[in-house]
């Protein structure tokens, strides 16, 4: 059984095989484009990944706090001339913190909640001091907000009674390892005997040194904040709806309240620039193509120009010729986008072994994720049959009569 | 009595109207073919006749007067009818056979019926087979028309003007570029089928030979119908 296709798809084919170095060169440029689209925008949303990945790595996607303390006055401010002092802001505790976490849990969105009562400290050990953050978690909850078991070299990421996990320049600093002791001081004049129960480097040399997390209890004991925290942090499902979130949640409970999207504006802001220039470097790509297309078809319009006569003198309508162009520009849109992505795959494959991270490990995957190439395809066979709109309309309009003559 | 194919009365075409160069090429025609009739169309060149032969084959639209296909009065029909009808109706020959050259030999037997069906089919290839196994080319139907002989690719030609058993062939020049020898053979053909068929043929032609053996002789001048002679 031969395959039998229509008469538009049939002369489309035929035409595209007749012009063989037209379509080729049409091809080319067609596939050509897709895979810079192709391989730019698997490359780009990657890195991106990463670095958003990275840096989200050791926060949390959204921080309440308690509100920060001003002073209110009572009298009319346009009466007198005042000076007025900023209020020092103490450490606090959020106001029925457990009733904001309950809330927080359920609203749409939120995936984890986890308490911290932080606050300065020093670590001492022998004539050394450094000075520390100390955070006040419950672990199993922290582990949701920051994926700390990653992160260990050393031991486990639990506290309980005096066992600390701390980062692993601060240990380098202070000369100890596991299971050995630390004193730490606070402001206030308390201090605590702690023992080491997990190392973790968590990417960061500055917050390698800074962070000792102990339990909760123990933290709110030595902060002065019994029962009190003075930050909730969240996770949410969709990281980039993390400010939205975090506007519900400030006027559901006036607290202060920070998502990553603002804490880092200016990578927020780079990441979007380099957004912007990728969709300006497509659309160039876009337009370059279909031109390509739309005038190779335009030419091959002329030459065929006979043969569209001699189709239109044996009975095919207009409608049937401009069928016959315009599946000849989808036809090259599609053929040229899987060409296009298998180039955009072998690019993928050969940048990913050249360009490598300083610690060997590939700068980006080699993979080529499906939507990419469903949307290439997508794209390309648009474009492609929008580029041959215009020789089509010009073919199907032409008199037959002039056609077979010239 | 048999039926008119074609029918026109006063028919005339009038090219770049409204400009300085207004020229009017046929000066209201009356013509009408019967069925089975097979006619000459001759007269010196510039005398309308590749004119009157595209206005027959419904290509182009007279300026004014009337033509009727098979009793139909064609200039009330869209264009779209007009497009249909040709395809079904008219066979075509054309001096240079315009045969495609990306489809092979049956292939372009098969085009006026897969335009007309929308695809191809068994039925179609073998009907398109029979024509060119009417024509004698049946060993060379998977030929493109480069690899044919001039005497062939108008073969072909022919077996595609007949593939839809159309009312009318059209013939311009069929013999216009081939020898004596071809050439009669070729006529030859277009007289068969035109008995076999009962088609209506008109033949342009510039070969007063070829124009004797036709039954009827017409013969224009100057966009003018001379005169219209039915021969011994």
């Amino acid at each position: 059984m031969k395959l039998r296709l229509p008469f538009a798809p049939l002369v489309a084919l035929r035409f595209l095989r007749e012009g063989r170095m037209q379509t080729l060169l049409i091809l080319a440029g067609t596939a050509g484009g897709v895979a810079v689209i192709v391989f730019l925008t698997q490359l780009i949303t990657q890195l991106q990944a990463q670095i958003v990945d990275r840096v989200l790595g050791s926060q949390a996607h959204v921080v309440i706090r308690p509100l920060e303390e001003t002073n209110l006055r009572a009298i009319d401010d346009a009466a007198f001339a005042t000076l007025i002092e900023p209020r020092a802001q103490r450490l606090r505790s959020i106001d029925q913190w457990e009733n904001v976490a309950r809330l927080a849990a359920d609203m749409p969105g939120i995936t984890a909640v986890s308490p911290m009562a932080t606050g300065p400290a020093f670590a001492l050990r022998g004539q050394a001091s450094k000075s520390v953050a100390l955070m006040g978690v419950d672990t199993t909850l922290y582990r949701r907000i920051v994926r700390m078991d990653e992160y260990m070299l050393a031991g486990r990421f639990a506290v309980e009674g005096p066992r600390a996990v701390i980062g692993t320049e601060l240990a380098k600093d202070l000369g100890i390892g596991l299971e050995d002791k630390l004193r730490v001081m606070l402001p206030n004049g308390r201090d605590e005997l702690l023992q080491v129960g997990g190392i973790f480097d968590i990417g960061n040399k500055d917050l390698n040194r800074r962070w000792v997390f102990v339990t909760l209890p123990l933290a709110q004991s030595l902060l002065d904040l019994p029962g009190g925290v003075s930050s909730l942090d969240l996770t949410v499902a969709d990281i980039f709806e993390a400010q939205a979130i975090a506007d519900r949640l400030k006027g559901a409970t006036g607290l202060t309240v920070d998502s990553w999207m603002q804490t880092n504006a200016q990578l927020l802001a780079a990441l979007r620039n380099q957004t912007v220039s990728n969709n300006l470097i497509r659309s160039f790509v876009v337009i370059i193509v279909a031109l390509g297309i739309a005038s190779v078809l335009v030419v091959s319009v002329v030459q065929k120009q006979k043969e569209i006569g001699i189709l239109r003198a044996m009975g095919a309508s207009r409608a049937m010729i401009l069928q016959v162009f315009l599946i000849q520009g989808s036809l090259v849109g599609a053929v040229g986008s899987v060409i296009g992505s298998l180039l955009a795959f072998g690019l993928l494959q050969t940048f990913s072994a050249i360009y490598r991270n300083a610690d060997g490990t590939p700068l980006f995957s080699a993979q080529l994720e499906p939507r990419f190439i469903v949307m290439a395809a997508l794209v390309a066979t648009s474009v492609g049959l929008a580029s041959a709109l215009i020789p089509a309309r010009r073919a199907a309009r032409m008199d037959p009569v002039q056609a077979i003559r010239s | 009595m048999s039926a008119a194919v074609i029918e026109l009365t006063g028919l005339t075409k009038t090219y770049n109207i409204g400009t300085p160069v207004e020229t009017e090429v046929l000066h209201g025609l009356d013509l009408s073919l019967m069925e089975g009739e097979f006619a000459a169309l001759i007269g010196p060149s510039g005398s309308g006749k590749s004119t009157l032969l595209n206005i027959i084959g419904l290509l182009e639209r007279p300026t004014g007067g009337q033509l009727s296909f098979a009793g139909r009065n064609t200039a009330t029909l869209p264009e779209a009818e007009i497009t249909q009808l040709r395809g079904r109706s008219i066979g075509f020959v054309f001096q240079f056979h315009h045969l495609l050259p990306a489809f092979s030999a049956l292939e372009n037997v098969m085009m006026p019926a897969i335009i007309a069906n929308g695809a191809p089919s068994d039925a179609l290839e073998a009907t398109a087979l029979q024509l060119l196994d009417a024509v004698g080319l049946k060993a060379h139907a998977h030929k493109k028309p480069g690899e044919l002989s001039g005497g062939q690719q108008q073969r072909v030609a022919i077996a595609r003007a007949l593939a839809l058993r159309p009312r009318l062939i059209l013939a311009d020049e069929p013999t216009g570029n081939l020898d004596t020898r071809t050439a009669d053979d070729i006529f030859a053909l277009l007289r068969e089928f035109n008995r076999d068929s009962h088609c209506a043929c008109l033949i342009v032609t510039h070969d007063p030979r070829l124009a004797a053996r036709c039954d009827r002789v017409i013969r224009l001048v100057d966009g003018n119908i001379a005169d219209d002679l039915p021969t011994a």
